[in-house]
């Protein structure tokens, strides 16, 4: 059960976190949430990459939202944008695979190739 | 779209889109009369006349990059298989209202689903737009209100992931405890 309580421990420890936060950073990734994004489960992606990102303590990755990206039957779709290097579009994910996304790629920076198309084709 | 959920996600989208910064949506069950409402309302950009009259027309849409603009009209087809309707008031410059209204216990209604879901992806733009959410069922009522949440959080982001986890399991939970059958 959540509580109120539960969401002031919360600011407790990430407050602490701020602190000591380096400032390298920058990391984002974008979720495709059009009509046709969110009929395929991109709500779910969303799911799993917030909590994926909660539990490995990754508060500084920013998660933003766009919507139709024009390639409707390869949802549901993310961008991982890392500065200075090129962007990754991956499509067609599952939660499992948006979890591995976060471990392989924006932990390790080895790109996911099962799920990424356009690679390089994006700044 | 499985859930009604998915279906207040996308048009609370529009509203994002649409500059808003200010977005709430309510859902509200009525037994007495059968009904089910759901309302996402905004302070958005909001449409002329004959923007509103063809906005549920699924070959209509304002962007320049596709032809097709399909969220409303499936909302509007949901609504109306479960025989209710898809209303939408709009002024530009002040905002848009959407409200759509189900019959309760209509055979054909998908379930509301996972609203928390919902609002934990909305309030990932809880730095642009507000959100306030409010379920209500008979004498029972569950409000959220990012703005609230940011204040209550001192310097803490909403859109912290940690925040946004406990956000998604809290409004669920809330929504659980009004005793809703959606």
């Amino acid at each position: 059960m959540k509580t109120r309580e539960e969401l002031r421990a919360i600011r407790e420890r990430a407050k602490a976190a701020l602190a000591v936060r380096d400032s390298e950073g920058g990391l984002r990734v974008v979720v495709a949430m059009g009509t046709c994004g969110i009929a395929a489960g991109a709500r779910e992606i969303m799911g799993a990459l917030l909590d994926e990102l909660s539990s490995r303590g990754l508060s500084d990755v920013s998660v933003t939202q766009t919507g139709c990206r024009g390639l409707c039957d390869r949802e549901p779709m993310v961008e991982v944008l890392i500065p200075g290097r090129p962007g990754v579009s991956y499509c067609r994910l599952t939660p499992q695979a948006m979890r591995r996304i976060v471990a392989d790629h924006l932990v390790n920076g080895q790109v996911v190739n099962e799920y990424a198309i356009g690679a390089g084709t994006e700044a | 779209m499985r859930e009604l959920s998915l279906h207040v996600l996308d048009i609370a989208r529009n509203s994002i889109e649409a500059g808003a910064t200010a977005l709430q949506i309510s859902v509200v069950e009525e037994p007495a009369t059968d009904t089910l409402e759901l309302t996402v309302r905004d302070n958005g950009r909001g449409m002329d006349a004959a923007a509103l009259q063809r906005a549920t027309d699924p070959f209509f849409t304002t962007r320049e990059t596709r032809k097709v603009g399909l969220g409303l009209s499936l909302l509007q087809a949901t609504c109306e298989r479960c025989g209710g309707a898809l209303e939408i008031r709009s002024r530009p410059n002040e905002g848009t209202e959407v409200r759509g209204t189900l019959q309760l216990t209509h055979v054909d209604r998908p379930p509301l689903g996972d609203m928390g879901k919902v609002v934990q992806a909305l309030a990932c733009e809880a730095d642009r737009t507000s959100l306030r959410y409010r379920h209500q069922t008979v004498g029972k009522r569950f409000e959220i209100d990012t703005h609230e949440l940011r204040k209550e959080l001192g310097g803490v982001p909403v859109t912290d992931p940690r925040v946004l986890c406990w956000l998604a399991e809290f409004v669920k939970n809330g929504i659980i405890s009004t005793g809703s059958k959606a």
